[in-house]
C-alpha cells in the first residue's frame, strides 16, 4: 500500500480516509508491511504464531497426558522424559505445552473482558458525557490509586481464588486503563464535524458510538490490547507463582516454577523454563507492539 | 496565599479524601464474605458456641458501622486489631496484627529503600544519557535491553539472578533470611540478590520513561528558540530544560517507586525474605482478614503517598507557577 509510505503527518480527517483504504486488500497489505517490518517485530511474530499453534494443538503435541503422573519425583532429563518430572512426577515437557493452552486462553479472555467493559464504557463517557462521565471518571481514579496486585490479593481473600473470580477481578482492573485511553482518544473523534452529522441525522447512541467513533480509535486501542494482554499476562503468572491464581491440577507456567523451584538450589534450570516460556512471549508480544505504535502512529524517528 | 502552596494543599486533600475512599472500600468488601465466614475459617468440625465466641472475639457480631469506627481510630494510630490465625486456635494468645506487622514493615522498608538507592540514579542517568544521544548505538541498545527486561515475569528474573549469582557463583546468599538479631551490615548483605533483582526491573521502567519526558521535552518550541538564538549546549540543558525537567522526572521517580510496592512482593517471596509482602500473600491464603486489611491499607498508603508527592514536587517546581505574572 503506497499511502503507508508518506508521512502521516496528516490530522485525524485523514486518517480516516486511510483507515478506509487501508481496509481494502488488507490481507496483502498487511503481508507486505510484515515483510517490511524490522527484525525484531518478524521475531515477535513468528513466536506468536508458534505459540498459538502449540496451545491450539497442545493433546497432539504432547507426549504424555496434563495431569498424568508418570514417573517418580524429579526425574532428571532423559529420552523418557525429555525436560524430566515434576514434583509428583508428572511429565514436564507435556505441562509445558498444556500450560500454553491454559495461561494463553485464560489471559486472552481477561484481556478481552477488560477491553469490551473498558471501550464500552470509555466510549460512552465520551460520546454523553455529563454526569456518566463524571462519575465514572471519579470510580476510575478511586480504582487506579490502589495498587491493582494489592487490590487483587484482598478480593481473592474474600471470594476465593477460583478461576472465573481471578478473571473478572483482574479484567475489571485493567478496564479502568482500557476505559482512561479509550475516553481519551475518543473525546478527540467526538467533537469533529462527522460526529455531529450522525447526531443531527438522529442516530442513535449505539450507531454514534460503534460506526462513528469506534472505527476511528481502533489502531491506539489495538496497540493497547497487546500492551495489556502482557501484563494481564504477567499479573496471572505472579498470582499463580504465589499460589493465588490458576489451581492445579491444571498446568499452568506461573505455579510451575513455584512447585519446582526447589530444584534451583541444585543448579537445575528446569523450573527456569515455564517463567522463559512466559518470558519469550511477553517479550515477542512488546516488540510487535512496538513496531505497531511506530507504524500507527506516524512516528519516523526510528 | 501563594498559589503554589494552595495548590499543594488542595492535592494533599485530595491524597487524604483517596485514602479514606480507598479505607472505606478495603473495610467493606469484607462485609460482601459468602454467608458464615467464621465456619468457614474455622472447618466444619467447629460447633456452635466455638464459632460465637469466634464472631465475638473477632469483634464480628457488632454492626458494620461501629466496627468500621473502631477499625478507622485504631488503624490511624497504628492498632489494626487481632489477628485471626491467633482468634482460631482457642487458648493461645492473642496477637495484634501491628506486632505481626511491625518489624517485617521494616524490612521490607529497608529492601525497598536500598533497591531505589540504587536504581534511580542509575535509571536516570541512563534515561538521560539516551535522550541526548538518541538513535545512537547505545540508545538501541539500552532500549532493546529494557524492553526485554520489562518483559520479564519478576520470578524469572530472581530466579536466574539465584541459578547464577548465589548457586553455580556462590557470590550471594541465595536466601534473605533475616531476624531481629541480624546486624545492618550482615542484613545489608543477605538482600544483595532481592535488591539487584528489583533494580533490574524497576530501571528498565524508569529509564524508558525517563528517555521518553527527556526527548517530549527536547522537542518544546522554547528549547528550539534557545537554540537557534545560538545559545551553547549546557546552558540550553541547565537553564532552559532542566528547571522544566523537574516535574516529569519526579512523576517517572513515585510511579516507578509505586511499582516497587507490588514488585516487591514478588521478590520477597522468591527470595523468602521476611517482609511486609510475603507476610500478606501467607495471609491472603489462610484468609486471615485483618492482616490482609492492614496490609493493603499499607501499600495503598506508600502508593498513594508516593504519587501525591510527584504531584506536590511538579506543582511546587514549576516554572510558570513559581513565577506568576
Amino acid at each position: 500500500m503506497s499511502n503507508q509510505n508518506e508521512p502521516m503527518t496528516a490530522g485525524p480527517a485523514e486518517e480516516i480516509t486511510l483507515a478506509a483504504r487501508r481496509r481494502r486488500g488488507a490481507f496483502s497489505a498487511a503481508m507486505h508491511e510484515v515483510l517490511k517490518a524490522p527484525p525484531t517485530a518478524k521475531f515477535g511474530l513468528i513466536m506468536i504464531f508458534a505459540y498459538l499453534f502449540v496451545a491450539v494443538f497442545a493433546p497432539l503435541l504432547a507426549p504424555y497426558g496434563e495431569a498424568e503422573v508418570v514417573g517418580r519425583q524429579y526425574a532428571p532429563w532423559s529420552d523418557e522424559f525429555v525436560l524430566g518430572t515434576d514434583q509428583i512426577g508428572r511429565d514436564m515437557l507435556s505441562r509445558l505445552i498444556f500450560a500454553a493452552r491454559n495461561s494463553v486462553s485464560i489471559a486472552f479472555l481477561t484481556t478481552l473482558i477488560a477491553f469490551l467493559l473498558g471501550s464500552m464504557l470509555g466510549l460512552l463517557s465520551a460520546v454523553v458525557g455529563g454526569w456518566i462521565d463524571q462519575g465514572l471518571g471519579r470510580l476510575v481514579d478511586v480504582l487506579m490509586a490502589i495498587p491493582s496486585l494489592i487490590f487483587t490479593l484482598v478480593l481473592l481473600t474474600i471470594f476465593g481464588t477460583d478461576l472465573i473470580t481471578l478473571i473478572l477481578v483482574i479484567a475489571l482492573f485493567d478496564a479502568t486503563r482500557v476505559y482512561r485511553l479509550s475516553r481519551a482518544v475518543a473525546v478527540n473523534v467526538v467533537v469533529m464535524d462527522f460526529v455531529e452529522a450522525a447526531r443531527l441525522q438522529g442516530e442513535k447512541l449505539p450507531w454514534i458510538m460503534a460506526r462513528e467513533v469506534l472505527p476511528n480509535i481502533l489502531p491506539p486501542l489495538a496497540a493497547e490490547f497487546g500492551l495489556r494482554f502482557t501484563f494481564v499476562f504477567l499479573t496471572i503468572a505472579a498470582l499463580s507463582f504465589l499460589g493465588l491464581g490458576i489451581q492445579p491440577p491444571t498446568a499452568d507456567w506461573g505455579s510451575m516454577v513455584r512447585e519446582n523451584a526447589t530444584l534451583i538450589n541444585y543448579g537445575d534450570i528446569t523450573p527456569l523454563l515455564p517463567a522463559a516460556a512466559i518470558a519469550l512471549l511477553t517479550v515477542s508480544v512488546n516488540f510487535v507492539v512496538d513496531w505497531f505504535l511506530h507504524k500507527t502512529s506516524g512516528l519516523r524517528d526510528v | 496565599m501563594h498559589p503554589v502552596f494552595r495548590t499543594c494543599l488542595q492535592r494533599l486533600a485530595l491524597g487524604i479524601a483517596t485514602l479514606w475512599v480507598v479505607s472505606v472500600i478495603v473495610f467493606s468488601m469484607f462485609e460482601l464474605l459468602p454467608g458464615n465466614f467464621a465456619q468457614a475459617v474455622l472447618g466444619q468440625a467447629a460447633t456452635p458456641e466455638i464459632v460465637e465466641n469466634f464472631n465475638k472475639r473477632a469483634g464480628l457480631d457488632r454492626p458494620f458501622l461501629e466496627r468500621y469506627g473502631t477499625w478507622l481510630t485504631g488503624a490511624v494510630q497504628g492498632d489494626f486489631g487481632l489477628t485471626f490465625g491467633s482468634l482460631t486456635s482457642a487458648g493461645t494468645q492473642a496477637r495484634t496484627v501491628a506486632s505481626v506487622i511491625m518489624p517485617r514493615l521494616e524490612n521490607t522498608l529497608f529492601l525497598a529503600a536500598a533497591a531505589a538507592a540504587c536504581s534511580v540514579p542509575l535509571a536516570l542517568g541512563l534515561g538521560l544519557l539516551a535522550a541526548l544521544y538518541r538513535n545512537s548505538i547505545f540508545d538501541r541498545v539500552v532500549n532493546a535491553a529494557t524492553l526485554t527486561s520489562i518483559s520479564f515475569p519478576e520470578f524469572f528474573v530472581g530466579y536466574i539472578l539465584m541459578l547464577f549469582l548465589a548457586v553455580q557463583h556462590p557470590w550471594f546468599y541465595a536466601t534473605a533470611s533475616v531476624d531481629s538479631t541480624t546486624s545492618f551490615w550482615e542484613h545489608l548483605a543477605r538482600i544483595g540478590l532481592p535488591v539487584i533483582g528489583l533494580t533490574l526491573v524497576i530501571v528498565a521502567h524508569m529509564m524508558r520513561m525517563t528517555r521518553a519526558a527527556i526527548i517530549n521535552l527536547l522537542a518544546s518550541p522554547f528549547i528550539e528558540m534557545a537554540r537557534l538564538k545560538g545559545m551553547p549546549p549546557s546552558r540550553v540543558i541547565w537553564h532552559h530544560a532542566l528547571p522544566n525537567a523537574w516535574a516529569p522526572i519526579a512523576t517517572v521517580v513515585a510511579l516507578n517507586l509505586a511499582y516497587l510496592v507490588v514488585g516487591v512482593v514478588v521478590v520477597e517471596v522468591v527470595f523468602n525474605y521476611p517482609g511486609v509482602g510475603q507476610l500478606m500473600v501467607d495471609a491472603v491464603q489462610s484468609r486471615d482478614i485483618p492482616v490482609v486489611q492492614a496490609c493493603a491499607i499499607i501499600f495503598a498508603t506508600v502508593y498513594i503517598l508516593l504519587n501525591l508527592s510527584a504531584d506536590i514536587i511538579g506543582i511546587a517546581t514549576n516554572p510558570r507557577l513559581l513565577h506568576p505574572r
